[in-house]
């Protein structure tokens, strides 16, 4: 019996594929195992793994060509076999499948489109936005959208379009706790927007910027689309502020060049960082954890990522259990990690889930930076350049000191000021003073 | 200890409720279980508590139905009643259950361990004939058992536990209930309604004091009709047993402390968890008030082991056990379900008559935590049904989010109230509001057109009042 081959989802956020390469073709015989083609996912590159055996009766999707999750790419059957009827199911599937994204899909929508034109009035208070998608009477799904009567009503009333707001319910349903989070997400655009003069002081939606300067349009690839996603989900979802600290390094640039003496892999500073800030979280376990809405998570292991800029994009690989590695273990770990990321070859499990992120600019010569916090983390270090700097020291005396900016961001939700701060205090203690560790 | 080391996935002490239900589901989704009891399966639900007490209350209204033969011109003829035949069936009602849950942790092949269980360590429990069993994950069920209040120890004869008044063979003249929560008042029912002449004593301001101000007036109001004394705001002080009867001294709200005699003392003042003799203090875990603390899940603080029904600190109702140890055998199972029962979605049922249900907040409860409501109500007269069977006292009320019509609660007080709350829970979990409810067609007559007719008073357009 033939066997239609669907686009598999290859990690957890992954809803759409693109075929790179087709590396078998129609009529070579397929064993459970083989690979089939390579796959280009949200975030890398995986070898799709053919759980059919057969012949590979029809490619349905050419290289290049972007597939949603659980759509056909191949069919698999017996050589001679009649698969016409099946193809006239492909094709007619095909047809549903391009006129729902025509007209937007029902759930699965981020929770803010497009952040220019949010649909409420900018800086006025969100209960005296008119109701813009309320539910005619009688509609069960308008605009085909499954929401709970709760959450319709209460989008209704609070003017949250009810299709931009991505359902938890069963299967995908609109429910309340939804239309709640999209509120939040709203409330914080619009003290952000306030302060702007670009955004409309009027009550209606920013018209469509007018288009006079000639441009591309560049294709979006999957990975830059789930970046875009959860990087604005997490700016908008988590209350963030910033805490800057100058740390001394002299003693840590110190103990490196030590312990990389006579060593034939020196030791990355990085990895001397990783370490540091696993000591500093082990002592303040609110910022090893993660809003959950109704509880806060506490890791009770320190996974930290390191943010590793790729050609296409940004990648956290994540070193597990820091609190029971050294540095040794922590960079061999690193530099396999990062070699993986430069190739594309990281699986999902690589680089999600960070409890916390630490983000290096200082090679790119920049001084200090804010960072976004990357999920399920609630916090990230943003770590600028180290350099010689004028600072004044003992007795008003100015000297030359070797500097480094860190720069903490954290979520509010989770963890407050001073527990940030005396967490950024410990860290600069553990660099400035990385012998005190071994007590 | 890799995963194939293990005597089981799951090992269950306690085939109450919340054990023998996890077990099967955990069975249905691909654990190896194994449960441990010590007494009969089936738990106190099944044994000595929900089942045997809904027969005898069952018995009690067909006992009470004999007035309306009388009615009719049939003269009943009761000098020949024998109390111990009521008990009789409520025992075969329990028995045939528990051979029921016997019967299916046999059918979906789960090992059954007749023992008493302590815990060992993370993983392993032993057993009271010297066997050790050996676990992935453990769960406590071990339930509660009824709590003693210093000064009225309980004796079997004279002081009488739930326990002991469900094993009664022979009923008392008269009886003094101490509780008046949902516990008291079903054995009021039952022992008046078999011709005791009951007095209800309660600390707090009424009787059932736990559900809604309106439902426990209407309870109260049939309850004095029938000649059930009501002492709220009354305390216990001391009792004093003589041959024959016991005297309980009383104080009431105001005035003086007061005697009040009758020929045994029922305490029914709650249920204690069963914490003790089961080797917490070997892993660790502490109470807190006397319950196993929990997190999601219901796991304790030691990862492998987790603790469901009336030993944790959620209400103590079969209906709850269960729901805790699907959670917890859904989880264990690899499936996503929600981390914890929803405690505003639970439905409470009391079976005097007039039955009283009712889910989520009261409005006690609304002022307390300071949630804007506004409610709305049918009484059971409005509704045809209730007439044709005379059976016309009680109401149905509805609590909602002035905003958005949120159904915040929901209290029924009258005939069937727990079987009608159920078409209202659904409305709440599932977020329809109260115009889905108006708006649907209701069979007429039944009693759930007073659900309707209270939906449609949300709205203002309540037809029959």
């Amino acid at each position: 019996m033939a066997e239609k081959v669907l686009m598999l989802a290859l990690s957890p956020t992954m809803e759409r594929g693109t075929v790179l390469k087709w590396r078998k073709k129609e009529g070579d015989r397929v064993a459970s195992g083989d690979v089939l083609c390579e796959v280009e996912t949200d975030k890398a590159t995986m070898e799709y793994e053919s759980v059919n055996e057969g012949t590979l009766l029809k490619l349905l999707v050419p290289e290049g060509k972007d597939t949603k999750v659980g759509e056909p790419i191949a069919i698999v059957g017996e050589q001679g076999e009649d698969i016409s009827g099946m193809l006239k199911e492909v094709a007619a599937g095909l047809l549903s499948a391009a006129a729902e994204d025509a007209t937007g899909p029902g759930k699965a929508a981020p929770a803010l489109r497009n952040a220019a034109a949010p649909p409420v009035t900018a800086g006025s208070p969100i209960a005296d936005s008119p109701p813009m998608a309320a539910a005619p009477a009688g509609e069960r799904f308008p605009g085909g959208v499954k929401a709970s009567p709760l959450a319709r009503g209460l989008a209704g009333t609070r003017g949250i379009d009810i299709r931009t707001v991505r359902g938890s319910g069963p299967d995908g349903r609109v429910v309340k706790r939804d239309v709640e989070a999209a509120l939040i997400g709203i409330a914080v655009v619009l003290t952000s927007a306030a302060g702007e003069s670009q955004r409309p002081a009027a009550g209606r939606p920013a018209p469509p910027v007018p288009v006079e300067t000639p441009f591309v349009e560049v294709p979006v690839s999957g990975k830059r689309k789930v970046i875009a996603r959860r990087l604005a989900e997490s700016m908008y979802t988590a209350p963030h502020y910033y805490l800057k600290l100058y740390v001394q390094v002299e003693n840590l640039l110190k103990a490196r060049k030590a312990l990389n003496e006579g060593r034939a892999d020196a030791v990355s500073l990085n990895a001397f960082l990783v370490r540091l800030a696993a000591e500093a979280l082990k002592n303040h376990p609110a910022v090893n954890s993660s809003w959950r809405g109704e509880t806060i998570a506490r890791f009770q292991r320190a996974d930290i990522g390191l943010a590793v800029a790729q050609p296409d994009g940004l990648l956290t690989p994540i070193v597990r259990d820091c609190w029971n590695k050294g540095i040794a273990a922590i960079d061999a770990e690193l530099k396999l990690l990062i070699g993986k990321a430069l190739k594309n070859t990281l699986r999902p499990e690589e680089y999600t889930g960070a409890t916390f992120t630490i983000s290096n600019l200082g090679s790119y010569g920049v001084n200090e930076f804010t960072a976004i916090i990357n999920p399920p983390g609630s916090a990230i270090l943003a770590v600028g350049k180290a350099e010689k700097t004028p600072v004044v020291g003992e007795g008003n005396l100015v000297k030359i000191e070797t500097r480094m900016t860190l720069t903490l961001s954290c979520d509010h939700r989770v963890i407050d000021g001073a527990e940030g701060a005396l967490f950024l205090k410990d860290l600069k203690d553990q660099i400035e003073y990385p012998i005190g560790a071994l007590l | 200890m890799e995963m194939g080391s293990y005597d089981f996935d799951l090992v269950i002490i306690g085939a109450g409720p919340g054990g023998y239900v996890a077990a099967i589901r955990a069975t249905q989704l691909g654990l190896k279980a194994c449960v441990i009891e010590k007494d009969k399966p089936g738990g106190t639900c099944l044994n000595i508590g929900c089942i045997p007490s809904k027969a005898l209350i069952h018995l009690a209204e067909v006992f009470r139905s004999a007035a309306e033969l009388e009615g009719m011109g049939v003269k009943v003829d009761r000098s020949a009643f024998d109390y111990v035949q009521v008990f009789k069936k409520s025992r075969k009602a329990a028995d045939t259950l528990s051979r029921g849950v016997a019967f299916l942790l046999k059918k979906n092949k789960i090992e059954y361990f007749q023992a008493a269980a302590a815990l060992k360590g993370p993983n392993e429990v032993t057993l009271s004939d010297g066997k050790t069993v050996s676990g992935k994950s453990i769960i406590v069920a071990t339930g509660s058992r009824p709590r003693v209040i210093p000064g009225f120890e309980f004796d079997g004869r004279q002081v009488l536990s739930s326990d002991h008044a469900l094993m009664l063979e022979k009923l008392p003249k008269s009886v003094i209930i101490l509780g008046g929560g949902f516990i008291g008042v079903e054995f009021a029912h039952i022992m008046n309604g078999f011709g005791v002449q009951v007095t209800v004593v309660e600390l707090l301001d009424r009787i059932v004091p736990l559900e809604d101000a309106e439902c426990s007036d209407v309870l109260a109001r049939a309850f004095k009709k029938r000649g059930i004394a009501i002492h709220a705001g009354t305390k216990a002080l001391s009792m004093d047993k003589k041959p024959g009867s016991v005297a309980v001294k009383v104080q009431p709200r105001e005035g003086e402390a007061a005697l009040i005699e009758a020929e045994q003392l029922l305490v029914v003042v709650g249920r204690a968890p069963v914490t003790d003799g089961i080797g917490l203090e070997k892993v660790g875990i502490t109470l807190e008030k006397g319950f196993i603390p929990v997190g999601d899940y219901y796991r304790t603080k030691v990862p492998s082991i987790f603790a469901i029904g009336d030993v944790v600190a959620t209400p103590q109702l079969a209906h709850v056990a269960f729901k805790e140890g699907e959670i917890v055998a859904e989880h264990l199972a690899g499936k996503n379900p929600e981390p914890r029962v929803d405690l505003h979605a639970i439905p409470s049922a009391v079976y005097c008559e007039p039955q009283i249900a009712s889910f989520g907040y009261k409005e006690w409860q609304a002022q307390q935590e300071g949630i804007p409501y506004k409610k709305a109500s049918f009484p059971y007269r409005g509704a045809g049904k209730s007439v044709a069977v005379e059976k016309t006292e009680g109401m149905v009320k509805v609590l909602y989010s002035p905003e958005t019509h949120e159904i915040l609660g929901a209290s029924v007080a009258g005939a069937d109230a727990t079987e009608l709350i159920h078409e209202i829970l659904l409305a709440k979990t599932s977020e329809l509001l109260p115009e889905d409810i108006a708006g649907m067609i209701h069979a007429h007559p039944t009693l759930s057109e007073a659900v309707m007719e209270a939906m449609r008073a949300v709205e203002g357009w309540a037809i029959h009042v």
